[in-house]
């Protein structure tokens, strides 16, 4: 072996570079979770933990800079380190099979992180009593929503990303007769009537809601409990010219119509929504709280589950620490709101689910055989040592 | 004669904790033992009227003992006593200063001068003793008579505070809102069994009797627009003012569900029941009760007093044995302290093992060790008896948590003990066992600690597992910080840290680490599972989860360093000191973020306590860096161990 290729090895499978590792971690993990009251779990997870490096912005512009190594690069070499030495230091005796293990689950425990972190999708469902859904709704993201009313029996819909918005440009479509050019877009916003509004600042539109209401940027709240509202104002274009201006918020609970070439249209910025190839509906939500409190004791939702292939109809409890599994996704039950009547269901897809569990398994097994071993070492050396 | 002393010692201890065994005797020829085991529907939970008193004492002023720094001799004999004073005899109530106010703002806002606040004390001995710092020399508690006129300012400012999110208030919002809160839960309890200013409520039940009929006769028929009797229309009127004042505050519910109702969790509070009775017609048995109670208390007959709250009793007693009987145990569980005097002896196993390293090592160490053992058996009945009152594993609020640390290290420390012999257990166990029941009682401030579970976290396999494994976790790695604190304190500044000891330290703190890895990271996996069955993702970044997560990584650093030789003796002692800081920051500290799912005790002034602690353990790692030529235990005269260092 050469000396570099040799050095190159004594790096990787060195203790020093565990140590040192874990420090970093250490130090990453505390950081971030200082940041969570700036900054929100969302976002802190992007910046430390989704990432190859915490970048620091320079205040008063926009330059950012690399200030610290992010969870990506520190699982990457941690992840290496631990192969590396695995390799390396591999021996297969019964002294050493409970560390081997342990670290073995150790490394599918970063790589099932790395899984989740990649193909995790969250999303939830708020179900009416007696309503049937078959879609969920993304917890941050939105949609601006197209859709051509005119055919009875089905809805043509155009969705954009909220992104696409915040891009501020033109929205060319196949299936639109019409481009949307994006007036103003807003992350968080407020809309307030216009009467109540005082006069002056804040926009508003010619058509729809928007004429009655003014629209004006919000701060952007990061609490895990409040979501941002976005707001855009859109301006509708034909080839004759400017049909008019809407203004659009997940606010407004309804869409907005309008009649454009002859066909009805209707106009929606909405949480984003995610389809299933099934259909939920809530039979019964109940909610129990401690006598003389306000301590919910338990809550649960009773709901039936339809597939569109008709393979699949069948009543399901769903209550704490009891999600539903089912196709891929599983529901979990997260809340309820409107007086017991509707329940939120969070819904989850997570390819890689099961490793953790396996890791799991594999570290528990591995570090209890290795603490007997070492415990059996000590009571033998003390025996030895005590007797005459 | 030093032979006996480990047995004299451990019979002297047996026979204080046999003494709290006894059941709890009356000073007066009042049955307030019998008043105090009365249950009552309250926070979710039916408890006797003793627990009522204690919780409410501890909230409103920090202690059970119910007296002035000038007069040394309590107001009432019992937490009993002063709940039948405030229910019965608020007038009298009203003057015991039972409610705390540290804030010198707030006392400004109510008008407490410095001559409110100053004490004097009545001997010059006293006096000299405040001067020197020895004796407190402001007040702090103050009654509800000195309070009464300003509380219309009190709750202004208050309600000016409510709207302000919790974490984001001012030092003085906070001040404000916790004494108004103190003020509401007197109230409430003055208003729980009579109206406070009735100065004879079982007279007016018997009027508001009388009337009953006849006025709910008026009523209807001035509903109904018949001629009626205006003014017994208008007394109806003004009993009902009365009685939903009462069925306002009302948070007590002392009155048992009807007799066919079958649903046990029916209660009501007096006020309610009194509003029942414009339709029923009749007041209830039980509101009328606690009047009759009310008279022969303020009256000072006993034998009535007596009569009817074993007439309470027997009525219970059949309906619900079993919550009769968690009543009563719970009430013999609070006059017996376990953790009172499992926190008496912790003191001293800790006093006679730090002894024994100077005198008589076998016989101290061995009296020390049997002391442990009491002070640990006395704190496990209290958990025991806690766990078999809720039905749940031990740990399920941050009170609890603060219990089970101190047993768990306490646990370790016994079989550390056992195995050297050399009161390095014995000194750890004791530190640790008291300053865990020491934090436990602070915590205990807050109110009933057998609180209800939350539904996210209602689950009695996972409390029992994830919770218990990750809190055995706790206290292994605060126990290593702890024998790395002996282990720096001798070396640094006694001669008695032979090699011997040095070495046995060594290898307590480092099987103790190794034990230490093992729980917190199954107990943190476990935690993983329960979020992925409860949230739906095996890890969040939640403040909570990642303070485990803390533990985990700081424990593998310490392995892994010693492992790779990167530290020897001295290293593995500053490292473990850390370990007290890491820990210390995920038990409090994430809870003092505000922010996940975890949250479950919010606390605020214990903050400034763990800068401090995080401080002194800094201070500490500071001194293990000091370079061994000046430690006292390795001064170049002694001959240098070679081994382990």
């Amino acid at each position: 072996m050469s000396d570099l290729a040799r050095q190159f090895r004594d790096f990787f499978v060195s203790l020093q570079l565990t140590v040192a590792l874990l420090i970093l971690s250490l130090i990453l993990v505390f950081v971030a979770t200082l940041d969570q009251v700036n900054l929100g779990i969302w976002a802190v997870q992007e910046k430390y933990f989704r990432s190859f490096f915490v970048m620091w912005r320079i205040p008063g512009s926009n330059v950012f800079l690399p200030v610290f190594p992010g969870g990506y690069l520190i699982g990457g070499f941690l992840l290496a380190n631990l192969l590396a030495a695995h390799v390396y230091r591999f021996q297969l005796t019964w002294r050493k099979l409970g560390i081997q293990l342990a670290h073995a689950g150790l490394i599918l425990l970063l790589i099932g992180e790395l899984v989740t972190g990649l193909l995790q999708q969250d999303s939830s469902m708020r179900i009416e009593t007696g309503e049937t859904k078959r879609y969920s709704e993304s917890f941050r993201d939105n949609e601006l929503a197209i859709l051509d009313k005119t055919n009875p029996d089905h809805d043509e819909v155009v969705a954009v990303p909220e992104a696409v918005l915040a891009d501020r440009g033109l929205i060319q479509h196949p299936r639109l007769p019409f481009q949307v050019r994006v007036r103003e877009y807003f992350p968080n916003a407020v809309l307030t009537m216009r009467d109540q509004a005082g006069g002056g600042a804040g926009f508003s539109a010619t058509q729809g809601v928007g004429a009655r209401v003014v629209m004006l940027p919000a701060q952007m709240t990061f609490k895990p409990d409040e979501r941002n509202l976005p707001g855009a104002l859109l301006e509708i274009i034909g080839p004759q010219g400017s049909v008019g201006t809407w203004i659009v918020s997940p606010q407004l609970g309804m869409p907005q119509t309008f009649a454009y070439d002859g066909r009805t249209w209707e106009l929606v910025l909405r949480f984003k929504r995610y389809y299933k190839p099934f259909a939920l509906t809530l039979l019964q939500f109940s909610h129990d709280r401690y006598p003389g409190t306000e301590i919910p004791k338990n809550f649960s939702s009773r709901v039936r589950v339809r597939s569109d292939d008709g393979t699949e109809d069948r009543e399901v409890l769903i209550y704490m620490n009891n999600p539903l599994r089912y196709g891929g996704l599983t529901f979990y039950q997260a809340g309820f709101e409107a007086n017991d009547r509707v329940t939120i269901l969070q819904v989850v897809r997570n390819p890689g689910w099961l490793l953790p569990y396996v890791a799991c398994v594999m570290m528990a097994i591995g570090l209890t055989l290795q603490f007997v071993f070492s415990l059996a070492a000590f009571a033998r050396r003390r025996a030895a040592a005590s007797a005459p | 004669m030093k032979r006996f002393l480990p047995l004299l010692v451990l019979l002297l201890g047996a026979a204080y904790l046999a003494s709290s065994l006894r059941p709890e005797r009356n000073p007066t020829a009042f049955d307030l033992a019998g008043f105090g085991r009365v249950p009552v529907l309250v926070n979710g939970r039916i408890k006797p009227l003793d627990t009522v008193a204690r919780t409410s004492l501890l909230t409103l002023q920090a202690r059970q003992r119910v007296s002035t720094p000038e007069v040394g001799t309590p107001f009432v004999a019992t937490p009993t006593e002063w709940l039948a004073d405030v229910f019965f005899n608020p007038a009298k109530a009203d003057t015991y200063p039972t409610i705390k106010i540290e804030s010198p703002e707030v006392l400004d806002l109510l008008g407490l001068g410095e001559d409110d606040v100053r004490i004097t004390y009545p001997s010059a001995a006293m006096r000299a003793m405040a001067v020197l710092g020895f004796l407190p020399s402001t007040k702090s508690r103050f009654s509800y008579a000195q309070l009464r006129a300003r509380l219309p300012e009190l709750d202004k400012q208050a309600r000016l505070a409510d709207p302000t999110e919790a974490q984001l208030r001012t030092a003085f919002q906070k001040q404000v809102i916790a004494v108004r809160d103190r003020v509401v839960l007197y109230l409430q309890l003055k208003t729980a069994a009579q109206m406070p200013d009735s100065p004879d409520f079982l007279g007016e039940l018997e009027l508001f009797q009388q009337a009953l009929p006849a006025g709910i006769g008026a009523v209807l028929a001035k509903q109904r627009g018949d001629a009626h009797d205006e003014t017994a229309v208008k007394a109806m009127k003004e009993m009902a003012d009365r009685f939903s004042y009462m069925e306002q505050l009302g948070h007590l519910r002392l009155v048992p569900p009807a007799e066919k109702d079958p649903d046990p969790t029916h209660w009501r509070a007096t006020g309610a029941t009194l509003m029942e009775s414009f339709g029923t017609g009749r007041i209830d048995r039980t509101v009328l009760d606690y009047a009759r109670l009310g008279r022969a208390w303020r009256q000072g007959d006993a034998a009535t007093f007596n009569a009817i709250v074993a007439s309470l009793h027997d009525t219970l007693t059949p309906r619900y044995p079993a919550a009769m009987h968690k009543s009563d145990i719970e009430a013999r569980f609070n006059f017996a302290e376990p953790f009172y005097r499992s926190m008496t002896l912790y003191g001293w196993a800790f006093f006679l093992a730090i002894l024994s390293w100077l005198y008589w090592p076998r016989e101290l160490g061995r009296a020390a060790f049997w002391l442990l053992g009491l002070a640990f058996a006395a704190a496990t009945a209290g958990i025991a008896t806690r766990m078999w009152l809720e039905g749940r594993p031990p740990v399920t609020n941050l009170y609890s948590s603060a219990l089970f640390v101190g047993w768990g290290a306490v646990l370790l420390c016994l079989v550390l003990e056992k195995i050297y012999r050399n009161a390095i257990g014995s000194v750890a166990g004791g530190m640790i066992g008291f300053a865990t029941l020491l934090i436990a009682h602070h915590l205990s401030l807050g109110g009933d600690t057998l609180e209800m579970m939350r539904a996210v976290l209602d689950s009695n396999f996972w409390l029992a597992t994830h919770v218990v494994v990750i809190t055995v976790g706790y206290s292994a790695t605060f126990l290593a910080g702890f024998l790395a604190l002996i282990y720096i304190f001798r070396g640094v500044f006694t001669r008695s840290l032979d090699p011997a000891t040095a070495d046995a330290l060594s290898r307590m703190v480092y099987g103790i680490v190794c034990f230490a890895t093992l729980f917190s990271l199954v107990g943190t996996v476990l935690g993983g599972i329960w979020a992925d069955q409860s949230w739906g993702r095996f890890w969040g970044w939640d403040p909570k989860e990642n303070g485990a997560l803390l533990i985990v990584i700081w424990n593998a650093v310490i392995l892994h360093a010693r492992w790779g030789g990167l530290v020897r003796a001295r290293g593995l002692m500053a490292m473990a000191v850390f370990g007290n800081i890491v820990t210390s920051w995920s038990w409090f500290g994430t809870n003092m973020l505000g922010v996940g799912l975890h949250s479950y005790g919010f606390m605020d002034a214990a903050f400034y306590w763990l800068i401090a602690f995080v401080a002194s353990q800094l201070l500490i790692i500071t001194l293990a860096l000091v370079p061994l030529e000046k430690w006292r235990s390795f001064r170049p005269a002694a001959p240098q161990p070679d081994s382990g260092r």
